[in-house]
């Protein structure tokens, strides 16, 4: 983008990562993205991320893995072929449900599991081919990178101030 | 950051950094194995190559090539099934259950033994697959729409719950261990960038799905995580149960027990853990982890063996009183004929290696001692691998009508499957130790600061300076 720079400050440590993200956020500059190794608790909100909706996705998947589970179990066992096994009647769905349990159960994980973990890899574009975002092989190793895009006339003013928050190395691009 | 009591023991052992922590695992990838990997591999792929002639001598001639009978339907199929699901469950449990009680030891054996899982799960589907006799009819275990009149698959009915189980638990379990590895493919592939090896990086990026570590990114990891354990917990004891419903549903005596879904559970977990720990203290040493797989690692994994090793005893007890207790005869002599019938000695070797061996684990300086635990975690596999063949054939054996009273006895080829089994999970262990990260690296930095060695030195140091002070 014209008229943007971008900065990385990278630091070395995370609780000096924090300690920076939270100086810029007091000072109102926006954080674009942060790379980090490893999950650093706290950070999300830091930046303010919003809180993930993965695992109200992962509820829906589940009860839609439920619901198809019960329905193909009472098509099969009740509806389209019903026989009376081992004393089990199967000519109305409530008479044979408790033998349904495991199956509805192992359909319900089946379909929570997969659904999610095929959001999660969707929603954040991890797919095989992919190229990796991160501006710096470092940062799944052992540095922390804040990416920023601000102002040219800003750019003295942050460089200065991501070196005051402890940042070992900030470049600007 | 977390806190950790002072009082706790360091997980993480030396002065190590994260850039150290990200070498030491990536070392074994990066490297050249040693002639011990090769010979370990050339015997392990020897087995399975074995292994596998077999399995096609039994496909081209049927399983009229075991020694499985009239009487005796199941036999070393269905023992070597529940011998390597069983041994599985430990990986779950150890990512899965160690993580919603937030046990951080996990940290640095949750890969290897996730591994395990889907590696031993494999190796079960052999079985399983197998001993259905024709193996190209298998897609009729799953309902599908079909012109047999139209006939489903008995959803009342224990095996087809196992199926359900078994193939959910394989692909969940599959799925945590690859979203879990994706970061660290990650780490990997930016390793190799750095040291220009431009091959290598292109196939961990392709390993990698482009993972770039952004906040973002970690948040939802962490929350798929939480939820999968959430969603893994309950399935694996219900993987279990169900299996043990395939007996206890019977009416065979022996099998025909309600507490066979949490015996078979505990007894899943015990030699899942003992699998865990034999193959933990070879990993530790071929690739120096051991600062990573420290001996407080194998005491925790022991005392999880004592606990659910006392629990498949005190299951074995309670068998052997209900079968008296209960007055009905078929039951007391199939208990009396485990005990001192033609296959007493499946029996006694059972309750010595699971009942007996690891109460020792009850001495400390056995449960911290490495060569104790390495022959200890052998003789339970040994023992877990009886209690199946004595749940399985010695209920079997003596049928109702004394003219059905067969013995069984494995053929060589039933014998080859199950070396070939041991051949492919050691082959693609080996495979697995030399081209993936064996420990969680993302994961096992979260916790250097609060658990490792030099950091909980350095903080017990300002505390005390702090507290003369006052």
């Amino acid at each position: 983008m014209t008229g943007t720079k971008t900065i990385h400050g990278i630091y070395d440590d995370e609780e000096l990562l924090m300690d920076g993200a939270r100086q810029l956020k007091t000072a109102h500059i926006r954080v674009k993205d942060v790379f980090t190794p490893f999950p650093v608790h706290g950070l999300d909100v830091v930046i303010g991320l919003p809180r993930t909706r993965i695992a109200i996705c992962a509820f829906i998947y589940g009860i839609t893995g439920t619901s198809l589970a019960i329905l193909m179990t009472w098509y099969m066992m009740v509806s389209d072929w019903p026989t009376d096994i081992g004393g089990k009647p199967s000519f109305w769905y409530y008479m044979n449900w408790p033998a349904f349990i495991p199956v509805t159960f192992e359909l319900t994980v089946f379909c929570a599991a997969h659904g999610m973990a095929i959001t999660f890899l969707l929603r954040s574009w991890l797919l095989p081919g992919v190229a990796p975002k991160n501006p710096d092989p470092r940062t799944t190793d052992n540095k922390f990178l804040i990416h920023l895009e601000v102002k040219p006339e800003d750019e003295t003013r942050i460089v200065n101030m991501l070196r005051q928050t402890g940042a070992s190395e900030v470049n600007v691009i | 950051m977390q806190q950790e009591s002072p009082l706790r023991d360091p997980l993480i052992l030396g002065d190590r950094t994260y850039h150290q922590i990200t070498t030491d695992i990536a070392r074994p990838i990066e490297g050249k194995a040693n002639k011990y990997w090769y010979l370990v591999f050339t015997i392990a792929v020897a087995a399975f190559i074995w292994g596998f002639s077999c399995l096609a001598y039994t496909l081209g001639t049927g399983i009229g090539q075991w020694g499985a009978n009239k009487t005796v339907g199941w036999a070393w199929d269905i023992t070597n099934f529940v011998w390597w699901i069983g041994i599985g469950h430990a990986g779950t449990l150890i990512s899965a259950v160690l993580l919603l009680f937030r046990q951080k030891w996990r940290m640095a054996i949750n890969r290897s033994a996730e591994a395990m899982t889907i590696f031993a799960v494999m190796c079960a589907a052999v079985f399983v697959t197998m001993h259905t006799g024709r193996p190209w009819l298998d897609y009729w275990l799953f309902p599908h729409a079909n012109q047999f009149g139209s006939l489903w698959v008995n959803f009342n009915s224990p095996l087809t719950w196992d199926v359900f189980a078994v193939s959910t638990y394989f692909t969940v379990s599959l799925v945590f261990w690859y979203l879990g590895l994706i970061p660290d493919f990650g780490a990997i592939r930016d390793r190799f960038k750095v040291q220009g090896k431009p091959l290598q990086e292109k196939i961990y990026r392709l390993l990698s799905f482009g993972w770039s570590g952004r906040a973002r990114d970690w948040s939802r990891f962490e929350e798929v995580s939480l939820v999968l354990a959430g969603l893994s917990t309950p399935l694996v004891f219900s993987v279990h149960s169900i299996v043990s419903m395939d007996f206890a549903t019977s009416i065979v005596p022996g099998w025909h027990t309600t507490i066979f879904p949490p015996y078979f559970v505990a007894g899943a977990i015990f030699s899942g853990f003992a699998m865990v720990s034999t193959l933990l203290l070879i990993m530790r040493k071929v690739f120096s982890l051991e600062h990573y797989i420290t001996i407080q690692h194998m005491e925790m994994m022991n005392i999880i063996i004592t606990l659910t090793g006392s629990m498949v005893g005190v299951a074995y007890l309670s068998e052997l009183f209900i079968s008296w207790y209960s007055g009905v005869e078929y039951e007391g002599y199939a208990f009396l004929n485990r005990a001192t019938g033609p296959y007493w000695w499946s029996y006694w070797a059972m309750m010595t290696c699971n009942v007996v061996s690891p109460q020792l684990f009850w001495v400390k300086k056995i449960r911290t001692s490495l060569i104790a635990t390495f022959v200890l975690s052998i003789v339970v596999n040994i023992g877990m691998w009886f209690e199946r063949f004595v749940i399985i054939v010695t209920s079997l054996h003596r049928d109702y009508l004394p003219s059905s009273w067969v013995m069984y006895h494995p053929t060589w080829v039933e014998i080859g499957i199950f070396t070939g089994t041991i051949g492919l999970f050691f082959t693609l262990f080996l495979l697995f130790a030399r081209t993936f990260p064996v420990i969680a690296l993302s994961e096992l930095k979260t916790i250097l600061k609060s658990s490792g060695e030099e950091y909980k030195r350095k903080r017990a140091q300002n505390k005390a300076v702090a507290d003369t002070h006052h």
